[in-house]
């Protein structure tokens, strides 16, 4: 989330799309209706099926499940039309007057740069005129038509409310009902914020879903605001502190990444990660990379990495290709892994494509799996009749599965929504023999050190040298890992502007990444918490819930990354003079000094409004782009694209070029090309989600959720159950090109027939939830039906878009 | 721990005045359906609350689970999908459990004597040690809510967690509510609140909402938020006029003390079989998963 | 209406009634009435505060056990409730939130480390020991491109940082968790 939960309070209007808030999030939704109840906000909620969110809408509209781009690009064309746009802030703050190189291209749905062979592209032209001091050129009036506001204005030209209503399925009149509602919010005093989910993660186009949704809040003057911003609601509790943490293929701690193979060289490993700013006077913050970088290094390898060896550079591994779940899953299943290890995460269950998830199970030498409860992963040999149909005795995998803690039976941190860490305290023993996840990985650990010091290797240094310097080898307390990733001070570190000032002493704890230093004077495992436990203590306990200001900032409640600010970009919350847009719901400001005010100001403190820095200082551009030149893998601008199993034969934007009907740039393995379903076999669109009573694959082995939402099924509307003579409660059966499941059908209102392209389009929903291991009865793992194809940016597999057919058992 | 034994305004089967010295502050719980999110926080915390646990069902083709009210299932959240004007669904989620009827029918009907109390605050509560098992309060009621327990005989039902409220906390389902649909406090606070409420629905085009308090009953201390307030039984046959049944009333008025001597039950409940109307209507299928597991 | 088999029911329960508590309806005295509520049960438990494992909300817990931790009264959670003082869930909890006490109590909780021998048909029992030399043989590899590592959704900040650690130290390339999905 760019805002966190609390301000939601503030919003004039929420847009509920890409998710389904009230059911995933029940207590961060009371925000909403605290919204409506006393800031007279309204809701509306666009979504394939009438969610719950929606019973309390003020607005519902439908829309076909993958087309969301459609729609929100449709939603750019009308405020561009309408000029409905915060034009003071679209002006200032984004990259509206850049202009961009000639040689970039966009023809009937692919853009310039396209390798047809190896689905990828050069995006060399995907970028900005830049002038001969290094700046890019810019055009404040708007009137070059290579500038990226003009650019953008021809993109979504296009997206026609006629031509969106036929591709979405949503009806015209209440799509413009929905732009009319949303447009309403460019006055700079009315906000918008949107709430989404893995309703727009998951999907082949699922970065650009969301990227069309941030622009829409730039245009509006949304993001920086109080009220507004675009609010990724995570789905699982720490989901947001593992990603901060890196454990991701190619991540390192705090969005740092791992060097790639041909990136043996140190000094070009940092340089082509120090952004220098594209603008004058603009301050880029990623040209501190190597203060992060090193500080990360001296927090793992100590005295070990040091100036002389680039502070440990080849100790990292080297990424020679991605190596996400999707690409990890298929080279299991081509028998190039021997072993696996799942801690708390039940692949078998979360992953597409469950026979190609438990095939590739079968292949590996062994598995570790490490889990408070019984997970289907632990026993994916086991035979469960339909449920799961192996032969234990022809697979040879070797399992171990190893009993840890839950919650309830630890100390530590987690990382919510709203990027606030906070600490937890243990209330129980653990059960029987469960150990922690820190004891259990410090086991695994030091018993391979062992062997790595007996045994020696040819490269045992990165594992022999890593710091292990807690109080207990075999139990390091999460006290002394959360000091090591907030980092301290190494030497005295002096103050840059007194040099005989010290501002830390050698040994104590950092205030925050400021201190940070790239000349190994410190060590901080994880930049962008740094600070949570400095020498005032841990931070992330405190418990102080005051709001002085009234608008649910409340400062001294735990730590928020970064830097315990709780509005990301709340420069922006100001005009370019440092008057806040709305006076009345003033976060911050410039009082002549400095920038002040209710929250941490996400700028450089001491930065006069007059020196023309702009506010997103993460952006080497300072401004907010609609044009994301090379950052994204499938192009600049957002452009829908069909999800890779479409009840139409065309992309409708694109009619003649089939290379454009799906993602050009999204990767498709070989063995799965065939794996896709036709629309004739298959013609229905189906989508998985969660239900308010249950919580992933866990629930199932708690009676209480178990009582309120039993039994497997799956919802149709009433147009599709009176077609295959299908009534409630009876028993069906869904299939996909990859397999079936059997479920109770729940024939209903709330999900209605769409007209796409000339077609009747309809809906089968499924929720995830069941399978064979719980308390509540047995059900089918929802992803046996689901396609191995991921994201172009992201690799998150297309859950949420797919066909099947479905018949009455 | 007695505390509430000084507030006491009735008690069933009892000629006696009860002990009421003491005047506590009327309580009420208002369900406000427009905020209602139906995501059954309410149920679980009841049950998790009062350390009991439903049979694990089966999904009946609705969002309803479980199905109905039982001995161990003091409130369920009932769905109801509405099309009052063409295209525009309403998807109602209604709690259901006891109102804490002014005047309780249960509590007039029942022949136990202290089987069911009604506190000065307002609750009604069941005291399941002095429960006979007859099930006259289940035909007094006339919102269809005690369930009879399987395993004892007795009835069952939401105490509006009085051993929370005793000691100033507000019951579960309130505590735990995600969107501030439920709300516990004086009645006469939530008369107000509701008030509020209602102008808010007004300005977002129900021009119908209202409070439901009916009169019938003598009013009561759960009340309901209805954005159709004009139409209660579309919230899945919330009854619009309850009243107490006339058969409750003269029982308690003549026939009681002498059916007390001697009649048979059994004849008296065919007799209350016979007579009872009005809107304690019971759907076939509810009352089998009612007895029938 | 009330249907006919529903009478029947009520008549067949009565006469039950009647059996066991026969003296119950001659109640014209004024029976004492112990209007008694139930006991609070959280009269003498400890409260620790926790933070809900489920979503991302965050969402603040109180957690009341019993056993006063004396040597010979470990804790027992017997409760969970939301922390009102919690900025953002201000005491409140979901239907999952609000169940979690069955989480912790799970009969599906793991108990101790096991073993599944290649084409066994059951897991059998053995101690973190075994599991250690067992798994950890003859794995000194330089490059540890032949093993992944799947992180978790809800270990803690300090179990996900150890883990990316040892993992990145071990050379592993094949590093996700649940974020990518």
């Amino acid at each position: 989330m760019t805002n966190h939960w609390v301000d939601i309070k503030n919003a004039n209007l929420v847009l509920v799309m890409g998710g389904n808030a009230a059911e995933a999030h029940p207590c961060g939704f009371k925000w909403v209706t605290e919204a409506k109840a006393h800031n007279k906000a309204k809701l509306i909620v666009v979504d394939p099926r009438f969610t719950r969110s929606a019973a309390v809408a003020d607005y519902y509209a439908p829309v076909r499940a993958g087309s969301d781009i459609a729609f929100l690009g449709g939603v750019i064309n009308y405020l561009l039309t309408n000029n409905k746009i915060q034009h003071e802030y679209v002006k200032a703050y984004t990259d509206a007057g850049f202009i961009v190189r000639t040689d970039y291209t966009f023809e009937d749905g692919v853009f310039s740069g396209y390798d047809e062979t190896k689905r990828k592209y050069d995006k060399s032209t995907w970028m900005y005129e830049l002038g001969a001091d290094g700046y890019v050129k810019t055009d404040p009036t708007l009137t070059n038509p290579r500038c990226v506001f003009n650019l953008m204005k021809t993109h979504y030209a296009r997206y026609t409310p006629e031509l969106v209503s036929s591709i979405t399925g949503t009806p015209k009149e209440q799509f413009l009902k929905v732009c009319e509602m949303i447009a309403e919010t460019s006055a700079p005093d009315r906000t918008m914020t949107i709430m989404y989910a893995l309703g727009w993660t998951q999907h082949s186009v699922g970065a650009q879903m969301i990227r069309t949704a941030a622009m829409v809040q730039l245009l509006l003057g949304n993001i920086g605001m109080v009220g507004g911003g675009m609010n990724a609601l995570r789905g699982h509790s720490n989901i947001q502190g593992l990603t901060d943490l890196g454990l991701l293929s190619e991540a390192l701690p705090g969005y740092l990444t791992l060097p790639k193979e041909a990136e043996t060289d140190y000094k070009a490993y940092i340089e082509k990660r120090v952004q220098k700013p594209l603008r004058p006077g603009q301050f880029s913050y990623w040209q501190n990379y190597g203060k992060f970088h090193v500080s990360l290094m001296k927090a793992w390898y100590g005295d070990a990495a040091h100036k002389d060896n680039n502070f440990a550079f080849d100790y990292l591994p080297k990424l020679d290709k991605p190596h996400d779940i999707l690409q990890v899953f298929e080279d299991m299943h081509q028998g190039k892994l021997n072993g696996y290890f799942c801690q708390g995460f039940n692949p078998l269950a979360a992953f597409p494509c469950k026979a190609k998830v438990g095939r590739a199970l079968t292949k590996l030498k062994y598995l570790v799996t490490i889990d408070p409860l019984v997970t289907e992963t632990s026993t994916f040999w086991e035979n469960h009749g339909e449920y799961n149909d192996v032969d234990p005795a022809k697979i040879q995998t070797e399992v171990f599965r190893l009993p840890s803690t839950c919650f309830a039976e630890e100390d530590g941190s987690l990382v919510s929504s709203s990027r606030v860490l906070q600490w937890h305290w243990k209330g129980a023993d653990p059960t029987a023999e469960a150990k922690s996840d820190l004891e259990i990985v410090a086991g695994i650990f030091l018993r391979l050190r062992g062997l790595y010091q007996k045994e020696g290797g040819a490269f045992p240094d990165p594992i022999l040298k890593v710091t292990w310097n807690y109080a207990i080898l075999s139990a390091p307390s999460p006290e002394e890992i959360a000091r090591e990733y907030s980092g301290k001070a190494l030497d005295d570190l002096m103050d840059p502007k007194d040099k005989t000032k010290v501002v830390r002493k050698a040994g104590e704890q950092l205030d925050g990444f400021g201190q940070l230093t790239d000349d190994g004077k410190t060590a901080c495992g994880c930049w962008i918490f740094s600070g949570a436990w400095s020498e005032k203590g841990n931070l992330m306990g405190r418990r102080d819930n005051s709001d002085p200001s009234g608008l649910g900032i409340t400062l001294n409640w735990a730590y928020a990354w970064p830097s315990n600010r709780r509005v990301q970009y709340n420069r922006a919350s100001c005009d370019p003079s440092g008057k806040p847009w709305d006076p009345k719901r003033k976060l911050i400001g410039w009082n002549g000094a400095k920038w002040a005010g209710v929250d941490v100001p996400d700028f450089k403190p001491d930065a006069a409004p007059e020196d023309a820095m702009n506010p997103f200082i993460m952006n080497s551009e300072g401004v907010g782009r609609f044009f994301v030149v090379d950052k994204m893998g499938d192009g600049p601008f957002p452009e829908h694209y069909e999800p890779f199993e479409s009840p139409l034969d065309v992309n409708p934007l694109h009619p003649k070029n089939p290379k454009a009907k799906n993602s050009p740039a999204a990767r498709v393995f070989k063995d799965d090309l065939d794996q896709f379903g036709d629309a004739k076999e298959f013609p229905y669109v189906a989508t998985t989600y969660r239900l308010t009573e249950h919580f992933h694959y866990w629930t199932k082995h708690t009676k209480l959720a178990a009582i309120m939402q039993p039994e497997q099924f799956v919802e149709i509307g009433e147009d599709l159950a009176k077609m295959k003579n299908i009534k409630s409660g009876d028993r069906v059966r869904v299939r996909s090109i990859r397999g079936f499941i059997k479920a109770v059908a729940v024939v209903t209102k709330r999900i209605r027939t769409l007209e796409v392209y000339g077609k009747k389009v309809y809906t089968v929903g499924i929720p995830i939830h069941w399978g064979f291991q719980g308390l509540a009865p047995n059900g089918f793992i929802a992803n046996t039906l689901t396609p191995s194809v991921g994201d172009a940016n992201t690799q998150t597999p297309e859950f949420k878009a797919f066909l099947v057919t479905i018949d009455k058992l | 721990m007695a505390l509430q034994s000084l507030d006491i305004t009735s008690r069933s089967a009892t000629t006696t005045p009860s002990p009421g010295v003491r005047q506590t502050q009327k309580v009420a719980k208002l369900i406000d359906i427009s905020k209602c999110i139906g995501c059954k926080a309410c149920q679980v915390a009841c049950m998790e609350w009062n350390d009991l646990r439903d049979e694990i069902g089966t999904n009946h083709g609705v969002y309803d689970n479980p199905l109905d009210l039982t001995d161990k299932s003091w409130t369920v959240m009932r769905f109801s999908e509405v099309e009052l004007e063409k295209g525009k669904l309403e998807w109602l989620i209604r709690k259901d459990g006891c109102m804490h009827c002014a005047d309780p029918g249960c509590l007039k009907a029942c022949p136990a004597p202290g089987a069911i109390v009604q506190y000065s605050n307002g609750i009604v509560d069941f005291h399941e040690e002095h429960c006979i098992g007859c099930g006259y309060c289940i035909t007094g009621c006339p919102f269809n809510i005690p369930r009879l327990s399987k395993k004892d005989d007795k009835v069952y039902k939401c105490t509006l967690c009085s051993d929370r409220v005793s000691v100033g906390m507000e019951p579960a389902c309130v505590k735990t509510c995600p969107t501030g649909a439920l709300v516990f406090g004086s009645k006469e606070d939530m008369i107000q609140h509701a008030e509020e409420r209602i102008v808010d629905l007004k300005s977002r085009g129900y021009n119908n909402a209202g409070l439901y308090d009916p009169p019938g009953v003598g009013g009561t201390h759960v009340m309901y938020v209805l954005q159709h307030a004009d139409q209660p039984q579309i919230y899945n046959g919330l009854p619009k006029d309850p009243q107490i049944s006339l058969l409750v009333e003269l029982w308690k008025g003549v026939l009681k003390p002498i059916m007390s001597l001697g009649l048979g039950l059994v004849a008296l409940t065919g007799f209350f079989h016979y007579v009872t109307v009005g809107p304690n209507e019971v759907k076939e299928d509810a009352n089998e998963n009612q007895h029938g597991r | 209406m009330l249907s006919r088999r529903q009478f029947l029911q009520f008549s067949a329960v009565s006469a039950a009634g009647l059996s066991t508590s026969s003296l119950g309806i001659l109640g014209f005295s004024a029976t004492q009435v112990l209007a008694e509520v139930r006991q609070y049960k959280l009269e003498r438990t400890t409260e620790t505060r926790n933070t809900c494992p489920y979503c991302s909300v965050g969402c603040g817990l109180l957690m009341y056990s019993l056993g006063d931790k004396a040597k010979n009264a470990p804790a027992e959670i017997i409760h969970i409730e939301g922390d009102p003082d919690h900025p953002v869930n201000r005491g409140t909890l979901c239907p999952k939130g609000a169940g979690l006490l069955d989480f912790v109590h799970s009969p599906n909780r793991l108990k101790y480390p096991e073993y599944r021998a290649p084409g066994s048909d059951k897991f059998v029992r053995i101690s973190w020991d075994d599991f250690i030399a067992k798994n950890a043989d003859g794995t000194t590899v330089n490059r540890w491109l032949s093993t992944g590592f799947l992180a978790a959704s809800a270990s803690s900040n300090e179990s996900g940082y150890l883990t990316h650690k040892v993992v990145r130290s071990l050379g592993i390339l094949a590093f996700d968790n649940q974020a990518r999905v």
